[in-house]
């Protein structure tokens, strides 16, 4: 921990109430222990002992080229957009934008919507270091009844990693608050990051959908090969309200996402579908809460991933039913592929049911291909290879046409193609 | 029966077993190009073996006997030769495939055998219409959110796209309604004089061949054929059943 002292962090800047807000965190933060793999049951099975804070220093400000960021931005939608590189925001783009809606740095004075800091786990270790360390914060504040209907992308840049020196390490933090009767759609895309060095991304996202409010979120990161990154998403919806959210887990070595959604009003509903891919050495981290605290909530939750070479996966799902949650509606469901001997998936569904009147339904599965699929194509006048190939990009078709906002649908088809043709012997993607 | 016709499709003194247990003792029919031949026989009479065993389904182990399609010995090859020699099983119960379009699988294996896919669309809608099966049902996933009945059409369907020399057909008339089966059956017979198809079509129920023309019965039991005749043997098994031919203890599938 010796590059995160008062120094690095007094150092970001930022309005007054900012710097107050990492002071207060930096203090929490001496009383929190990093988190170990034996300890909480959030972090079996992960790699964390393997981090070494002492390795990395908050990164300065991004000195690489942003174009790519900027064509990134267009791929997966031409409406308003901002830039995050290294954790700074560095352009805000408005569009069409109506000037009542909230969207680019936290407001410099008055404070910065009261939403901000809680829902992504106070008590966290990462998320706390996140507030000590985070140079800004990336808002959408929808206000009540206005209906956003172009997505609002968020492309986090990082820039590569030297081979030399402590590495870098980013603390992006992002807001997204939709107000009574409001809709949205966000996207946001981690990427960069190739270098040949460690880096250490720590993103925090945190989701407000307010009384009948609608939100789609997308995310997706896909990060350089030698990054750890460890998200955490907090949501919580109100009262008939909805959240659709589709998270991606493509680049990093280790990529952990944890995304814990809280159907806190009644009647509101929230449906979580996630999908990871993994090749080489890398390690998939998805962990999901499903937090029914209203009666008449729903949850539907499908995550899918697979697994080739040397990758592995640790999928860990809790479905907590609340004290008085009655006629709670919860889904969860994992599968895995497996597709070759040395890699690995762990599937961990939890229930805690409190209530004895709700509805619970979970299935998993690992496994290798199906037998019986593979017959069926090949008794078509497929290959093998062509078989597998087009069972495995099915696989991942029948999660991504399930993405709540279209136009990230050609991207993330695009990705997941190139690394399946890559993967299964067939060069380039479809398109 | 043309005998002897350098394309017909052979299978002479077939032995087979799943999971180390023989149920196929010794099975041979010949069906030319053109021809239509029924399988009759019980539950648990190895029909379904039997499709499997001529397609190559890893797990049924073909231990003694021949299957060729002229000179060319299918035998030896994985099934996805032996569909590119010509063959096609439509499956008893057709499974589903998450997120493969019927048309991404249909312009694959017209690719497989060097045919261009380009109007894969075009023929589907045709083929679907022919067999009354919902063109919106195209757009699906293979057999995702498909009835029983439809998975059924649904082969029919890619066997009119992917037009085999043979095709084997599992128990095509289960979960057919009437109207179904006829539809299904006037297209079979129809491929038999479009492009020259040969068909095997496996049933335990004579309602098949009610509707579907065929041009030689074979009545299975207990893992071998036991007779072979015209159209007028299954009325003969109406009749009598299948207990007057039991050679044996009929064996579990």
């Amino acid at each position: 921990m010796r590059h995160f002292g008062a120094d690095a962090s007094g150092a970001l800047g930022g309005p007054d109430w900012l710097s107050e807000r990492r002071r207060a965190a930096l203090e929490r933060l001496d009383e929190l222990a990093p988190p170990t793999a034996d300890g909480a049951e959030v972090w079996r099975y992960s790699p964390i002992d393997q981090l070494d804070l002492d390795a990395f220093t908050p990164a300065g400000a991004a000195r690489s080229d942003l174009s790519g960021a900027l064509t990134l931005a267009e791929e997966f939608g031409r409406g308003p957009r901002i830039v995050v590189a290294n954790g700074r925001i560095v352009s805000v783009e408005r569009g069409t934008l109506a000037q009542s809606v909230g969207f680019g740095p936290a407001p410099g004075s008055g404070g910065t919507s009261e939403a901000l800091g809680t829902v992504a786990g106070a008590n966290d270790f990462f998320v706390t270091l996140n507030d000590a360390f985070l140079p800004d914060v990336a808002v959408l504040e929808v206000p009540p009844k206005v209906v956003l209907e172009e997505p609002v992308v968020i492309v986090h840049w990082h820039d590569p990693a030297g081979p030399d020196g402590p590495a870098p390490s980013t603390f992006a933090r992002t807001l997204v608050h939709v107000s009574e009767d409001a809709q949205a759609q966000v996207i946001e895309v981690y990427a960069g990051g190739q270098g040949p060095g460690r880096s250490l991304v720590v993103p925090v996202g945190e989701l407000v959908v307010e009384d009948r409010g609608r939100l789609a979120y997308v995310m997706v990161q896909n990060l350089g090969p030698h990054c750890w990154t460890l998200a955490r998403i907090g949501a919580s919806v109100g009262r008939d309200a909805t959240l659709r959210t589709f998270t991606a887990g493509l680049g990093a070595a280790y990529g952990r996402c944890r995304l814990d959604a809280s159907a806190s009003g009644e009647g509101g509903s929230t449906e979580i579908t996630s999908v990871y891919l993994g090749s080489g050495d890398q390690v998939h981290d998805v962990r999901t809460m499903q937090d029914h605290v209203a009666a008449h909530t729903t949850s539907d939750l499908l995550c899918k991933g697979a697994v080739a070479e040397r990758s592995s996966s640790i999928y860990s799902g809790l479905i907590r039913v609340r004290n008085g949650a009655v006629r709670s509606d919860a889904v969860q469901t994992n599968h895995n592929l497996v597709l070759d001997e040395s890699a690995h998936a762990s599937s961990l569904p939890i229930l805690d049911i409190e209530e004895n009147d709700v509805r619970c339904a979970h299935a998993s599965s690992v496994g290798p291909l199906n037998e019986d699929q593979r017959y069926y194509l090949e008794s078509r006048g497929l290959s093998p290879e062509r078989a597998e190939r087009l069972i495995v990009l099915g696989f991942f078709e029948d999660i991504v046409a399930r993405a709540p906002i279209s136009s990230a649908q050609g991207p993330l088809r695009s990705r997941i193609g190139h690394r399946l043709g890559a993967l299964l012997g067939r060069g380039g993607g479809d398109g | 029966m043309t005998a002897a016709s350098t394309d017909t499709l052979r299978v002479s003194g077939l032995v087979a077993e799943v999971g180390g247990v023989e149920i196929l003792h010794g099975v041979d029919f010949e069906v030319a190009p053109g021809e239509v031949h029924v399988v009759m026989g019980p539950n648990g009479s190895g029909k379904s073996t039997l499709a499997h065993a001529v397609m190559g389904r890893p797990g049924t182990t073909v231990t003694a006997g021949r299957i060729a399609i002229g000179d060319t010995d299918l035998g030896a090859l994985p099934s996805w030769l032996r569909a590119r020699a010509g063959l096609f099983l439509a499956l008893q119960q057709p499974i589903e495939v998450p997120g493969v379009g019927l048309e991404a699988l249909l312009t694959e294996a017209l690719e497989a055998t060097g045919r261009v896919g380009a109007r894969v669309s075009e023929v589907l809608g045709s083929e679907a219409d022919q067999i009354g099966f919902d063109r919106r049902f195209l757009q699906r996933a293979l057999n995702v959110d498909l009835s029983g009945g439809e998975r059924k059409r649904n082969e029919i369907l890619q066997l009119g796209v992917i037009r085999p020399r043979f095709a084997v057909l599992d128990e095509i008339d289960s979960g057919l309604d009437v109207d179904a089966l006829a539809a299904v059956a006037r297209r079979i017979e129809r491929a038999t004089s479009e492009w020259g198809l040969g068909v095997v079509a496996v049933t335990h129920f004579r309602r098949l061949l009610e509707e579907l023309r065929a041009d030689r019965v074979h009545v299975m039991v207990g893992g071998r054929i036991v007779a072979d005749g015209g159209p007028e043997l299954a009325e003969e098994l109406d009749a009598s059943g299948y207990a007057g031919y039991d050679p044996g203890v009929p064996t579990d599938r």
